[in-house]
């Protein structure tokens, strides 16, 4: 399969980036749209040129590091999928393929398609956490919860912190990151201990990193690689308000 | 008020003074509609709201503050978004967000200025090329029937009440669900619901709010 490919280049947050064009002739049906630049890098060291600087670790969709946004939409076209799981099977003999960093102020660019996400990290170090002895495994069913709770929990849970949200949201919003990453422990008996103060420390820390207001436009639920719902985002409202009134 | 300080908080605002709005719109909309059973009878209930003296006034109060909040909520909300990606995408799509959604900004000051116009054309009456047979308040005999039905013989007058209307409509569609998700009413069991709230509320202010215009260009209703 042949494509060509726009991808932003931007040597240095400093720099002023531009879209340049580059020709993948010759790409295999049965690439992973990661494998596909790994073959158009190549072909650039080959040439002396700087390769493509693009973020990926486990390339089975669960670490959370790949997610560009490719033709508009962040991870590609193709629902409840990470970029690494799209293949190139996927986009048309021919077509161009625009490829775009996650654009957020809270996201600052690194180089090319690389984005700093340290901001989810702050996030989650405000409040995504509960305070327990660790020590050995405890027994299975020792605290009784609710199967409609355990599974509202681990959907929640599912998030990979890829930012996909942020990207996908018109206002930049961080709001479906945010509220998964607080649902998943809310939801939960363990993480009733920290239940108000976690909805205040992770709102302020997501203010802090400049992000944007959510305006219910349901974007981020429809690019998550892991299809988060936005009733996440309810539950979150749900717990400041509560939160607020201590 | 670290409350107010986040964008989480704003949105609350938003949504509760939103929701006061919203509900004065519907009931208003409501007491209008009696223009269709004639004269006396809307002429009554405009004399039963002015005789309502300073329960009149706290409610108008009310209904000020919370056009003050929202606004001043919704214009931090959008600045703080549009701060929040200074550099944008060479190709956006979307998904599911609507039209209703990505106007709000829009629509917004578009209703406020409406509101504006409003008051001055029916409730005090100035600022307005008054035709003839029209009495300001201050003028003593409240005929709100006629006023209503000579104001709207004016094309324009009419034509802008539309669009404000058919602009109110968007706004509340998306509102309407928007304002329950802020304050967290969403359910999985229960989001039809919220949908359905959506369509009837906002349908319900086109329907009602363009009609009343309508039938007086149509001349179905007359002056008397
Ligand atoms: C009759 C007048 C109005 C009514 C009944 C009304 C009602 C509402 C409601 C119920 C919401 C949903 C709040 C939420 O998302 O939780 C909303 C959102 C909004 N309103 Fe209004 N509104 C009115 C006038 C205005 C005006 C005059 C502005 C002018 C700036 C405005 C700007 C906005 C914006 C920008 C949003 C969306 C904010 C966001 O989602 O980020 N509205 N409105
Ligand atoms: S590289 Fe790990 S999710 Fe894509």
């Amino acid at each position: 399969m042949n494509y060509t490919l726009k991808v932003w280049r931007q040597a240095r947050p400093s720099e002023k980036g531009k879209l340049v064009s580059y020709s993948a002739h010759g790409i295999s049906s049965e690439a992973s749209f990661l494998e596909m630049l790994d073959i158009v890098n190549e072909r650039l060291l080959e040439k002396g040129e700087e390769p493509i600087a693009f973020d990926h670790d486990c390339r089975e969709g669960i670490c959370g590091m790949c997610g560009s946004v490719v033709n508009g939409y962040a991870h590609g076209h193709q629902r409840g999928t990470t970029l690494c799981q799209l293949h190139m099977r996927e986009f048309s003999d021919g077509s161009t393929i625009i490829i775009e960093p996650l654009r957020a102020k809270a996201f600052p660019l690194i180089k090319d398609l690389v984005v700093d996400r340290s901001a989810f990290d702050k996030i989650i170090a405000a409040g995504g956490f509960i305070s327990i002895r660790a020590g050995s495994a405890p027994d299975g069913n020792a605290i009784p919860v609710a199967k409609e709770m355990a599974e509202r929990a681990m959907d929640a849970a599912a998030c990979i912190g890829c930012g996909a949200c942020v990207a996908a949201c018109p206002n930049a919003s961080a709001m479906l990151f945010t509220s998964a990453k607080l649902a998943q422990l809310g939801l939960l008996p363990q993480g009733q201990v920290e239940r108000d103060s976690r909805a205040r420390e992770m709102v302020r820390a997501m203010e802090d990193a400049g992000f944007g207001a959510c305006s219910n436009h349901g974007e981020c639920e429809a690019v998550c690689p892991k299809e988060i719902s936005t009733n996440f985002i309810a539950f979150l409202n749900r717990d400041f308000i509560v939160s607020s009134m201590k | 008020m670290r409350f107010y300080t986040t964008s989480v908080g704003k949105k609350i605002v938003m949504a509760i003074s939103g929701f006061i709005v919203f509900g004065f719109v519907v009931i208003h909309l409501v007491g209008n509609l009696q223009i269709f059973f004639g004269p006396e009878t809307l002429n009554r209930y405009a004399e039963m709201l002015q005789g309502l003296g300073g329960a009149l006034w706290l409610f108008r109060a009310l209904l000020l503050l919370s056009i003050v909040l929202h606004i001043v909520a919704a214009t931090q909300v959008t600045l703080q978004s549009w701060q929040a990606r200074p550099k944008g995408y060479a190709v956006t799509r979307y998904r599911t967000t609507s039209y209703a959604a990505r106007t709000m900004r829009w629509g917004g000051p578009l209703i406020a200025l409406f509101v504006v116009y409003h008051i001055l054309h029916l409730t005090t009456g100035g600022l307005h090329p008054r035709p003839a047979g029209f009495i300001s308040q201050a003028g003593g005999t409240i005929n709100v029937y006629n006023n209503v039905v000579y104001g709207f013989q004016i094309w324009w007058t009419s034509a802008l009440y539309i669009i404000a209307i058919l602009a109110l409509c968007l706004h509340l569609y998306h509102g309407v669900s928007s304002m329950m998700q802020s304050v967290g009413l969403n359910h999985p069991r229960w989001n039809q619901w919220r949908r359905f709230a959506a369509v009837f509320f906002s349908l319900f202010v086109a329907a009602a709010g363009v009609s009343i215009p309508l039938a007086v260009l149509l001349g179905l209703v007359q002056p008397v």
